[in-house]
């Protein structure tokens, strides 16, 4: 009891010292820390905004990557794959989430990058290059590198889940949809992936939870520097990784409270997102309790 | 084209396009296993695990200061994260179908969500500050409360795998429920238990970032808990973004150490957990 209650003791601890130290750039800055994009330690003027864009881009890209590879994986292994491929294949792909992160941005900054430079990036550029999304030079290391990262790594949290919660759909959906002469495709599209909607925008939502509070891979890909630019092949920075790379820096006060008042957004920020995935996710165990029950 | 033709040419293309996706998500982890295999295992040797890191530009030295520091590392962390995530397991799973459980669930799973790097900052304020000197002991505290939720889930878990009639015989018997917990329950799970604590510890030997602004890194052997402490992600971090070859070789050679590791535990715990699962639920 002792224990269980010091859990809790220690998680009010972590908010309530979290919020006290950034109490300083809070009362100076106010909401215009959100909204500004000077950041400059010298005259001690804060403004967090390329951060969070940096954040919400990268986390963005990585979704828009991730969601429909893992939906597919899952689909794949709830639904179409041989038996003896589903145990085998989803060990491999759970193994991508044990990769320690610092390994995924040494990978980043020497596998990916390269090769993202050489052969991915002058290719969007020559057919894609009249959005500004693709335009400028190709360094590498940058917003695109960092999403791609990311994709990979949330895609093993995305698709353990999805999968899950297809496999808790009950099968008197789908014989229904076949018995109506449904191709199996069609099956999937209308029984499998209709009846758990909910649940995936939960799995997706834990997803973009874990990728707004990944560090070290993103800050060693994403270049580093805090611009808000149109292209994806510009460098960025993200909340966390300014963290990362200017804590033991930060001389003075204001700057490092303004550091923490960082972390104190990205705390709230991925607390809301977990907390919305969360209940999606109890709602649609909820609902395949219920109509087992029946 | 008839409607029946199309329908069967979409089936057949979204059906290959999900195995398609499966085999897309398998091509980082061979490239990276390629890269950390061609790199890392051919930069193995024996000083890497003896020696210290040398200067720039004098060739060998070794990373036996930051191996020995993730050991400390994992010790110190275990030594006070155990305790408190299992007793509060057994706590949740034998007395916790209350408000105040629920609560506990509620902040364990809150604190299970907080990103690494933030954990990093509250140790800091929590142990760095006042204690004016980055340290071990708040690098143990951070991976601590990382560990922490983790153990607690899966021990909860198993223990509620523990089949009434187990607890009900040994009540029966006339001895107390703290007894039963303990010499009962706990013993029938502990395997379980420890998988599940192999599992959190697989986690947290990669963890870097609550490790930034604790343990610091350190370039010599370590003297004692409260000064700052070498680990491997963190040297892993420090020379892959340094220019030099020699340095990334040594990274490489640290992250295949790592990676071995981890794997190595996570598939023993996956083996063991998959094992004790079949015969608890047989019986």
């Amino acid at each position: 009891m002792l224990t269980a209650l010091s859990v809790t003791a220690l998680t009010l601890l972590l908010i309530y010292s979290m919020v006290t130290n950034a109490l300083p750039a809070i009362q100076k800055f106010g909401w215009h820390f959100l909204f500004t994009s000077t950041w400059d330690p010298v005259k001690e003027i804060f403004g967090a905004l390329p951060f969070i864009y940096g954040t919400l881009v990268s986390s963005a890209l990585a979704l828009l990557i991730a969601v429909p590879i893992s939906l597919g994986i899952a689909i794949y292994l709830a639904e179409l794959a041989p038996q003896f491929i589903r145990q085998p294949l989803s060990f491999l792909i759970e193994l991508l989430a044990a990769i320690p992160s610092v390994v995924y941005g040494f990978w980043g900054i020497f596998g990916l990058a390269p090769f993202l430079r050489t052969a991915v990036q002058p290719f969007l550029s020559k057919y894609l290059g009249f959005l500004p999304l693709f335009q400028g030079q190709f360094f590498g290391v940058g917003m695109l590198t960092a999403g791609i990262i990311l994709s990979i790594m949330i895609i093993p949290t995305i698709s353990s889940i999805s999968r899950e919660v297809f496999l808790a759909v009950p099968s008197n959906q789908r014989e229904a949809a076949t018995a109506l002469g449904a191709t199996r495709w069609e099956t999937i599209r209308l029984a499998v992936l209709g009846y758990s909607k909910t649940g995936v925008w939960g799995a997706v939502i834990l997803g973009l939870g874990r990728a707004i509070g990944e560090t070290m891979a993103v800050t060693m890909v994403i270049g580093n520097r805090p611009q808000i630019s149109v292209s994806l092949f510009a460098p960025g920075y993200t909340m966390a990784s300014v963290i990362a790379n200017e804590f033991t820096e930060a001389t003075g006060k204001l700057y490092l409270s303004s550091l923490v008042e960082i972390g104190v957004i990205l705390f709230f920020l991925t607390l809301i997102i977990n907390g919305i995935a969360r209940f999606l996710i109890w709602k649609v165990s909820n609902k395949a309790k219920g109509r087992i029950r029946e | 084209m008839n409607i029946y033709k199309r329908r069967k040419i979409i089936n057949a293309f979204m059906c290959s396009a999900t195995f398609i996706c499966a085999t897309i998500t398998l091509l980082p982890l061979i490239s990276i296993f390629i890269y950390v295999l061609s790199k890392g295992a051919s930069s193995l040797n024996i000083s890497f695990f003896t020696h210290l890191p040398r200067p720039v530009g004098e060739p060998g030295g070794g990373m036996g200061n930051a191996i020995l520091g993730t050991l400390t590392l994992i010790g110190l962390t275990c030594l006070w994260a155990i305790p408190v995530g299992v007793l509060s397991g057994v706590y949740l799973a034998e007395f916790g179908n209350n408000k105040f459980g629920a609560v506990v669930r509620f902040s364990a799973d809150l604190l299970n969500g907080v990103p690494s790097i933030v954990i990093g900052i509250f140790a800091y304020i929590l142990f760095v500050v006042p204690m004016k000197t980055f340290s071990a002991l708040s690098g143990a505290f951070a991976l601590g409360l990382i560990m922490i939720p983790t153990v607690m889930r899966t021990t909860e878990e198993i223990l509620l795998l523990v089949p009434r009639t187990i607890r009900e015989a040994a009540l029966a018997l006339g001895i107390s429920q703290f007894r039963m917990t303990i010499s009962i329950v706990l013993k029938t799970a502990l395997p379980g238990i420890v998988t599940g604590i192999l599992l959190a510890i697989a986690r947290i030997a990669g963890e870097t970032a609550p490790l930034l602004f604790t343990a610091l890194g350190n370039e010599f052997w370590q003297r004692g808990i409260m000064q700052p402490i070498a680990a491997m992600p963190l040297q892993i971090f420090a020379y892959a973004i340094s220019p030099f070859d020699d340095w990334h070789r040594q990274a490489w050679a640290a992250s295949f150490v790592l990676i071995t590791i981890i794997f190595l535990m996570n598939f023993i715990s996956r083996l063991v957990i998959y094992l004790q699962r079949k015969s608890l639920k047989a019986k």
